[in-house]
């Protein structure tokens, strides 16, 4: 038997990875939930047939987002994160003693109840006393909320769905007013190389842009997404992510990663020309 | 009669499953001949424009499943009888105006009346009768009539022949229809009544009055608004003192002979909708724009009203899904909001006035995208918000008629000159604030410094304004100086 589950990543596209088996599936207003288990990437989540993370490479997304904002303020104590309910970024996070609190909204419950039972691995750390998860909207959780958290972290599932209020300048302009005055917030950036996701990619960023003082793109290799070059935006309101990045503090916080280093931190700041003129062309656009 | 058919629905379904070859008109052939049509559209929807055929009835002389379709709708509505209409409300309007009065006739209504109620004088050439309605000084919106001028518009005009009554007007503002339907009726006139944004009254719970359960002879119901069909597509309803035949005629006048089965078929399909599910679309509807109003009202500095205006006279009732904002505490205009939605945060409104924006709210709606407004509402606030001093806030102005729409609109002596020198001077043609739509002036009416200051200000504000001659709208047309009238 043949089995292979499919994603188109442009309509002329196609990325099929071999299954073993279809261990779940549901589906609510918010979307399909599937998981797969398969030979090369391991146990996999999909949601509405896009693959959200493998257990093969999320460490690579996991980290970056993670890290990144951490090593250039380890001072951080109380942090926010949207999405991210399998509790792959959580995880990281709970690596720094120094963090306090992390609050999590994940709008979908059916994401964390699918990832407890089938990637526990992963989503015990959602259980840590640290850690509150709120299911509500993104939006109206943070929209009267000022000056409390150090760092955001938004992981959001994609640019279409009920993920897409994550990407809009209302939520970006919310997220500003909640940070402290040295709040930085990082974002899931989508990859710079397909034509559709690429005009995402601007968007977003051309919002970001108009809603941090600071605002940067960094870059990761992610086998498994679209184009397998994936990008992340920095923001901030002082922190700059290169200049201020204390490597050696970093470093002698002895956290084991896999992916992230403080020299790939230095290197992932430096984009290719092509993504440069991308990202340039809307940061012109100021109002 | 079982709602849950649509007779014009399924004969087109019918007629599809039979593949008849088609030698009639349109020329695309279902498609074949306009493939990038085709792509556009989709190709069920290409092989549905078809031409008016024995199986499919024609809506110029309704005798089979376009007529079936008219009586569901009729009962749907509470209505003596119904008419598709595919020249969008305007054509409904129109129908109502051109049926009720003609040449020489009185005819009373509000001054916020829709640009296509005045258009339907300059062909008839009847006289308007201006009932000034009432204004909200803070809000600067345009209400409902009050009984009282009702009353008196009727005791100096006793040979009007008709009322025409919003029901609601763009903001959601409700007269008392049936202290008006009584006191028209009581001297012989008939109640024409525009419901281009009232749909939903027929079928949702706690609804203000629709204009058929007031006893109102015809109504114009924009389907396409809050009823879910195609942009275009309209219901005209009447009561039973009014001869169906005879609105046939007067449909017909001005009516394509070529309507489009989309836009009729969109009809019935949403009728049938409504009748079987309207209930439960509009509760939810109703808590859609409740929470919204409660969440922006929570923001501070605007202002979302709702049924707290009702004060029994010109605010008779109000349309509980509709979500109009009031924006000048903030310090900005409603049309600077408007548009700081859409270009910065990509959310098109219904409109932006003056003091107030307006999201229209309907069956499509879902949560996450309310969130969002109410998001964007608040960013706007944080990063725009400005001192109030400056804004100009009054919205409605009282106009001066001079000679008829028609008289004026085909005047003779007329002459272009720019707005800042129209004082006093008398306009030939429409100028229109968009949105909503509803006239600074019409044909035949007095210009005055306040109206030239009004039009300058919305311009420089960004309201788009239409209706006259020359396209920039940096000239009116108007009545020759020297000629007397």
């Amino acid at each position: 038997m043949e089995f292979w589950f499919t994603e188109l990543h442009t309509p002329h596209v196609k990325f099929s990875v071999k299954v073993d088996k279809h261990l779940y599936s549901s589906e609510n207003d918010l979307g399909r939930v599937d998981i797969f288990d398969s030979p090369e990437f391991g146990r996999f989540l999909a949601v509405d047939g896009y693959i959200i993370f493998t257990q093969r490479d999320e460490f690579i997304y996991d980290e970056m987002l993670s890290h990144v904002p951490m090593a250039v303020n380890p001072k951080a104590e109380r942090i926010l994160v949207f999405g991210s309910g399998d509790g792959g970024v959580v995880r990281e996070l709970l690596k720094y003693q120094s963090i306090k609190t992390i609050d999590l909204i994940e709008i979908n419950e059916g994401v964390v109840q699918a990832c407890r039972q089938y990637f526990p691995e992963m989503a015990e750390s959602l259980d840590d006393p640290r850690v509150t998860i709120y299911t509500e909207n993104a939006l109206r959780f943070i929209r009267h909320i000022e000056n409390e958290y150090d760092l955001i972290i938004v992981d959001s599932a994609g640019f279409y769905g009920p993920g897409e209020s994550l990407l809009t300048r209302e939520f970006y302009g919310s997220c500003y007013k909640a940070l402290k005055a040295d709040g930085i917030m990082v974002n899931q950036h989508q990859s710079p190389f397909y034509e559709e996701d690429r005009i995402e990619t601007q968007k977003a960023h051309k919002r970001i842009v108009n809603s941090f003082p600071i605002s940067r793109v960094y870059q990761a290799h992610i086998p498994s997404y679209p184009s397998g070059y994936w990008l992340f935006g920095f923001a901030s309101k002082k922190f700059r992510p290169v200049i201020d990045l204390d490597a050696d503090a970093w470093n002698r916080l002895g956290i084991k990663t896999d992916y992230y280093t403080t020299n790939l931190h230095k290197g992932c700041f430096a984009l290719p020309a092509y993504v440069e003129r991308m990202l340039a062309d809307v940061e012109k656009i100021k109002d | 009669m079982d709602q849950r058919r649509a007779p014009v629905y399924e004969a087109l379904q019918e007629f599809r499953r039979n593949r008849v070859v088609p030698f009639d008109v349109p020329g695309h052939k279902r498609g074949r001949g306009n493939p990038e049509l085709v792509s556009l559209l989709g190709k069920q929807c290409v092989e549905l424009d078809v031409n008016s055929m024995k199986p499919l009835d024609n809506l110029c002389h309704p005798i089979s499943v376009i007529k079936e379709a008219e009586n569901l709708a009729a009962e749907a509505f509470g209505a003596a009888h119904a008419f598709l209409m595919v020249g969008g409300t305007t054509s409904a309007v129109q129908t109502m105006v051109l049926t009720a009065c003609k040449s020489g006739e009185k005819i009373i209504m509000p001054r916020n009346v829709h640009r296509s109620v005045i258009n339907a004088l300059v062909v008839n050439g009847a006289t308007p009768i201006y009932v000034n309605p009432e204004t909200d000084n803070h809000l600067g919106i345009a209400l409902g009539m009050k009984i009282s001028q009702v009353e008196r518009a009727i005791e100096e005009n006793p040979d009007a022949v008709a009322i025409l009554v919003n029901n609601p007007t763009y903001y959601g503002i409700c007269s008392n229809l049936k202290r008006i339907v009584e006191l028209a009726h009581e001297n012989g006139m008939m109640v024409l009544v525009d419901e281009a944004h009232g749909t939903h009254f027929y079928f949702g719970d706690d609804m203000p009055v629709t204009a058929m359960a007031a006893g109102a002879d015809m109504s114009s119901v924009s389907m396409h608004k809050s009823g879910g069909s195609l942009t275009q597509s309209s219901f005209l309803l009447t009561g039973p003192n009014v001869s169906p035949g005879y609105v046939r005629q007067v449909i017909n006048l001005t009516q394509t002979t070529s309507a489009s089965y989309l836009l009729i078929a969109s009809l019935d399909i949403s009728r049938r909708n409504l009748a079987l599910r309207g209930k439960d679309l509009f509760k939810e509807v109703m808590r859609i724009a409740d929470y919204a109003r409660t969440e922006i009202n929570k923001i501070g500095g605007y202002y979302a009203y709702g049924k707290e205006l009702i004060n029994g006279d010109s605010v008779y009732d109000f349309d509980p899904t509709k979500l109009t904002v009031y924006t000048l505490d903030i310090g900005l205009a409603g049309i600077e909001v408007y548009d700081l939605l859409r270009d910065e945060y990509d959310i098109q409104l219904e409109l932006g006035d003056m003091g107030n924006v307006l999201a229209y709210i309907s069956i499509g709606d879902r949560m996450r995208e309310v969130e969002r407004l109410v998001s964007a509402l608040f960013d706007i606030k944080r990063l725009y918000s400005k001192d109030r001093t400056g804004l100009f806030d009054h919205e409605y102005i009282t106009p001066s008629v001079v000679m008829t729409p028609q008289e004026a609109f085909y005047a003779p002596k007329e002459e272009m000159i720019p707005i800042r020198e129209t004082n006093g001077r008398i306009c030939t043609e429409f100028l229109m604030c968009y949105p909503p739509g509803i006239p600074i002036l019409a044909p035949g009416e007095r210009i005055t410094q306040e109206i030239i200051d009004y039009v300058l200000y919305a311009k420089e504000k960004g309201c788009q304004l239409t209706g006259p001659e020359d396209e920039k709208v940096e000239c009116l047309n108007v009545i020759k100086e020297h000629a007397t009238y």
